[in-house]
């Protein structure tokens, strides 16, 4: 489904990862891990063409993903270590806009019910300035469970979330997988997927 | 693409309403250039006629620097704007979104209350009326290459500075062609020149600056 190969990151005149192949099938997800400032960031943000790869090629379900453009960007959500939240709008509002800019069409029913699976229930007219840090990354994370993409790209999602979340986030990914469904992800934390396949690959020394 | 669009639009204006300094420092910090002058050059009626509309023009291109610089600072330090390039939407669609959004709340207050502080000026109703109308062609454009410069300094260190001399110079034809109006229509010279100018640029930037705009944000977040 996703085939990486030759893939080559330069960060300024720093070489990151030279010669980078793998590739997803259907329902594996995909482990990032390394020491800080290994590139895993710029990997991710290479795989979803916020940069530019050095040299290499990317390609979704045989195609470059170059030449796919929005059709592959209408495939993935990307949930970097920004929550790409307006703190002034409160979390119903702001995965509503998400939505729209996704091209998907949800109820206001569907919003309720994604924040209550996060454990939102009661915090979704409050602005997000007032949430706390791992609420904020809870309302984030709704955005999974209001999207029809098949490859999630997620920098640490685990970071600052209670072990309650960090269970229904597993469950989530879980779910994301048996349906057939990609993922990526960095972090350091330990986790357990009782579904798919995982692969990891190592970056840096 | 229409319901991207509209959403861009309308959040901006939310966001906006519920932060309603930013909105008013703008326009207060305009009323006050324009009233400052007056107290510079002093009470001569005849000469703040003449001065008027360049003072009120000048003023406004100040005026859309002070807001140009949030118009995506705060997209880019909350991640909204990577997520608004990851979206399935044109990104020039989506910028010229936000450019109108400051457009509504930065440049139509000042044509609205430009009339007001001409009075100031002595201007008559004739020259207020080619005012507001030059006003009305010439901002929209403010804020379309502004957005260009905006995008290209985001995220950089002493990037204000840096928009206002990138800028700047690139508004100097809006304000010939937009103060020069009163003086031409007051003269008997006829305004349409000056209008259909305006209104070329207008067009213009409207159809190139989103695309310029677009590509200065892909550059600005890589």
């Amino acid at each position: 489904m996703l085939e990486v190969t030759d893939l080559e990151c330069v960060r300024g005149d720093r070489r990151l990862f030279t010669a980078m192949n793998f590739s997803l099938r259907p329902g594996e997800l995909l482990h990032v891990h390394g020491p800080n400032g290994s590139g895993k960031t710029s990997l991710l943000r290479t795989v979803c063409r916020l940069m530019e790869p050095a040299a290499g090629e990317i390609r979704w379900c045989g195609s470059p993903v170059r030449a796919l453009a929005e059709d592959y960007l209408a495939q993935l959500l990307y949930l970097g270590h920004l929550n790409g939240l307006k703190d002034e709008l409160s979390g119903r509002e702001n995965l509503a806009i998400n939505a729209t800019l996704a091209g998907s069409r949800i109820t206001p029913q569907q919003t309720q019910e994604a924040l209550f699976r996060m454990g939102l229930d009661g915090y979704d007219d409050l602005p997000v300035k007032l949430l706390s840090q791992g609420q904020k990354r809870r309302v984030a994370l709704a955005r999974l469970l209001l999207n029809g993409a098949k490859l999630w790209i997620l920098d640490e999602p685990f970071t600052a979330l209670d072990s309650v979340a960090v269970k229904t986030l597993q469950a989530i990914l879980a779910g994301h997988l048996d349906s057939g469904g990609v993922v990526i992800l960095t972090t350091h934390q330990e986790f357990v997927i009782d579904a798919g396949r995982v692969k990891r690959i190592h970056l840096g020394a | 693409m229409f319901a991207a669009v509209r959403s861009v639009l309308i959040r901006d204006l939310m966001l906006a309403m519920r932060r309603r300094a930013d909105v008013l420092a703008t326009l207060i910090f305009f009323v006050i250039v324009v009233s400052l002058f007056p107290f510079g050059v002093g009470p001569d009626a005849e000469l703040l006629r003449v001065l008027g509309p360049g003072v009120i023009w000048v003023a406004a291109l100040l005026a859309a620097m002070l807001s140009l610089g949030r118009l995506f600072a705060g997209d880019y330090s909350d991640g909204v704007l990577e997520q608004l390039l990851l979206t399935p939407q044109p990104l020039a669609a989506l910028a010229l979104a936000k450019v109108l959004a400051h457009w509504l709340l930065s440049g139509l207050p000042l044509v609205l209350i430009a009339p007001v502080l001409g009075l100031q000026y002595g201007l008559s109703g004739e020259a207020l009326r080619i005012l507001v109308i030059t006003l009305l062609l010439g901002t929209p454009v403010l804020s379309l290459l502004g957005a260009v410069g905006a995008a290209l300094t985001l995220g950089l260190r002493g990037g204000g500075v840096l928009l206002s001399l990138l800028v700047l110079p690139l508004y100097v034809p809006v304000l010939i062609f937009g103060a020069g109006a009163v003086d031409a229509g007051l003269s008997g010279m006829g305004v349409e020149g000056h209008y259909s100018l305006l209104a070329a640029f207008l067009l213009g930037a409207l159809i190139l600056a989103p695309w310029a705009t677009a590509a200065a944000l892909r550059i600005s977040v890589e």
